[in-house]
């Protein structure tokens, strides 16, 4: 931004678009003593921390979306992506247990099944770098056609019903979502760890500022040798990296994945990056915006539920007017 | 001894009216939603077995079956089945009831004879039969039961499925048999979608609202696993029945092992009446016959006695 003589814009605007960057933050502060005044229930530390873990899930896969709507891109498969890495793992696990392909113990095989989560992950979503980069297909279409493959493909492996977790690994397995730390759920400290991550990555490597300027102008990224296409397709990889984490946080929570799982969490991310002020052009944003704008989200559906002064019916459109707000709040940057 | 011929010659002549209406040949099209859900996707289980236990016992009868994504696809089906398959009959379990009325009309109007299954056409002359599940048992038997097992007073807290009208038929059921039991209070009502993670939430939110819950009414069966995973996690013990509904295979299960002491009973609405439906239309035309105008396929309360009959462990659903 070019330096602005401070006599040219009066000191009222300069500290509103000062502002304009908490627009975020605002919303969700204003939001929530909304909510406690509707329900003092929401103000318990049993609810924050339900809205935390169960907003885990989208602000993993946000953080990792935003690096790649910075660069420039988008993806739309992530919802799907989750649900084949869901329905894998459980068919897998299951395998592992039961002595095929080979024999192991319940806690190997919930090992290995988060080490293909992760896999698994990284690997779609570097596929859909490859695709992008080398391949030159718009990311808008290349995620949209794996969108329908992913979940396709789940379909198909569940039979249109639902692929369930065996009891003992469910067992197993469960405290990976539903213990805790420090009083603090597991999720909710792998998702700051991801934002935290996030955020070392994007604002003090070499490989966040690449990013920065690939989004920003990718000519001029080009010129000056940034490795274009490696650093994209490094971004796809992250956020598929990111979907696995979701998904291995995921899988214990209900120990089953049908074709159902994981629907529009696309759009939720997307949301999340945008209200969070990451610009969709690409070129800006922030960590911390996005795990804001995650919250946020999840915070409107929490106070729906709390309360019942709105029809039912309207629920989507409450959600719709305040992400407008939020993004209204933080115009112009 | 005349009469002795007569009869015979009667039967002969029966004989050879009824191999003239067998050898006619039936071209059955079945168009119902692809498997989205557990619930479609047992709709083009039972589908799919129709095909396999018709074709086999009838040799004058082809089934093809189509499954679609959205009302638009379907539409286009219908087209092919006619123009291409060259259908005489068709089966259809449309994806909305007044998007697809028009195109149902078109071809009843080429001579095809229209069974349609569950989800109504907005104008019934575009079908020659309707064939459904039983919306308003679902609701009320519930009700009934759940009022029954709390002792007429308690608090209910119910999930109901994605706005539609069927989901309207089912809860305005329940809940005027919960007028009739002032003492039961119904806490609220939200959309879950029939969706386990959306249940999930919604139940997690309801616990933490609502310190005092006797009962759930799940309303659906993929619900109620939501449902019993979030009551879990909050460890209540207030809560003494989750009632589900639709009779899924686990849910089922569990009601046969007794394993969970907060399912107690269950409502069918069996994706099987898509097979019934099927039967009923294929045997009707082959016989050279007509369906009754509407036939409703009965909800009943499934419990632990008569469980074993509504246990279909080959199906996905």
């Amino acid at each position: 931004m070019p330096p602005v003589p401070t006599d040219a814009i009066p000191s009222w605007r300069r500290a509103l678009s000062h502002l304009s960057g908490f627009g975020p933050l605002l919303g969700l502060i204003a939001l929530c003593i909304a909510g406690a005044m509707l329900n003092p229930d929401f103000a318990t530390v049993d609810n924050l921390m339900n809205v935390l873990t169960r907003t885990a899930f989208i602000g993993i896969i946000a953080v990792g979306m935003t690096f790649v709507i910075m660069s420039g891109g988008i993806d739309l498969s992530v919802g799907s992506m989750a649900a084949l890495i869901a329905g894998c793992m459980i068919l897998f696990m299951n395998g592992v247990a039961a002595g095929t392909p080979f024999a192991a113990s319940p806690m190997l095989a919930v090992v290995l099944g988060i080490v293909l989560a992760l896999v698994l992950g990284s690997v779609f979503g570097a596929a859909h770098g490859f695709l992008i980069t080398k391949g030159r297909i718009e990311p808008f279409i290349v995620t949209l056609g794996t969108l329908g493959i992913f979940r396709a493909y789940l379909t198909y492996l569940a039979d249109g019903g639902a692929l369930t977790l065996d009891g003992t690994l469910s067992d197993l397995y469960s405290p990976v979502y539903y213990g805790s730390l420090l009083g603090i759920p597991i999720p909710v400290w792998v998702f700051a760890a991801v934002a935290l991550a996030g955020g070392v990555l994007l604002n003090r490597t070499a490989f966040g500022r690449h990013v920065q300027a690939i989004g920003s102008n990718e000519q001029v990224a080009r010129y000056a040798a940034i490795r274009v296409d490696l650093i994209k397709l490094l971004t796809y990889a992250l956020l598929g990296l990111c979907v696995g984490v979701a998904t291995l946080l995921y899988v214990p929570r209900l120990g089953s994945a049908s074709p159902t799982t994981g629907l529009l969490w696309e759009l939720e991310a997307i949301a999340a990056v945008v209200v969070g002020g990451t610009a969709l052009k690409g070129g800006e944003g922030r960590i911390v915006g996005t795990v804001i704008g995650a919250i946020l989200l999840s915070v409107i559906s929490n106070i729906l539920n709390l309360t019942s002064i709105i029809s039912v019916y309207l629920n989507a459109a409450v959600q719709g007017v305040v992400i407008i707000i939020v993004a209204f709040m933080q115009r112009g940057r | 001894m005349n009469s002795v011929i007569r009869a015979i010659s009667a039967g002969v002549l029966a004989l050879t009216v009824g191999s003239s209406w067998a050898a006619e040949k039936v071209t059955l099209g079945v168009s119902i939603p692809a498997a989205t859900h557990s619930f479609t996707a047992g709709i083009v289980w039972w589908a799919n077995k129709a095909k396999a236990d018709l074709e086999k016992a009838n040799p004058g009868l082809k089934v093809i079956v189509k499954t679609a994504a959205n009302a638009p696809e379907q539409a286009n089906q219908l087209q092919d089945l006619l123009t291409v398959n060259k259908i005489n009959t068709l089966v259809i379990f449309p994806f909305e009831s007044a998007s697809l009325t028009k195109p149902v009309a078109q071809v009843k109007g080429k001579g095809v004879y229209v069974t349609v299954v569950d989800r109504g056409l907005t104008d019934t002359s575009a079908q020659d039969a309707y064939v459904a599940g039983d919306n308003t048992a679902f609701g009320k038997l519930p009700a009934e039961y759940l009022a029954k097992a709390m002792g007429g007073k308690g608090n209910i807290v119910a999930l109901r499925g994605i706005p539609t009208t069927l989901d309207n038929e089912r809860y305005d059921a329940f809940t005027s048999v919960m007028k009739q039991h002032p003492g039961i209070k119904i806490l609220d009502a939200k959309y879950g979608n029939w969706n386990r993670d959306d249940a999930f939430k919604v139940m997690q939110d309801y616990l933490t609202r609502f310190k005092q819950i006797d009962a759930v009414w799940a309303a659906d069966d993929d619900m109620a696993v939501g449902v019993l995973k979030a009551i879990d996690q909050a460890k209540r013990r207030d809560i003494k029945v989750v009632f589900g509904g639709a009779g899924a295979k686990g849910a089922v299960k569990t009601l046969m092992d007794g394993s969970d002491p907060r399912i107690q009973a269950n409502v069918s609405y069996s994706p099987k009446f898509m097979y019934d439906a099927i039967k009923l239309t294929a045997e009707a035309r082959l016989a050279g016959k007509k369906l009754p105008a509407n036939t409703i396929i009965p909800s009943v309360l499934i419990t632990k006695q008569n469980a074993k009959d509504f246990y279909f462990p080959d199906s996905p659903f």
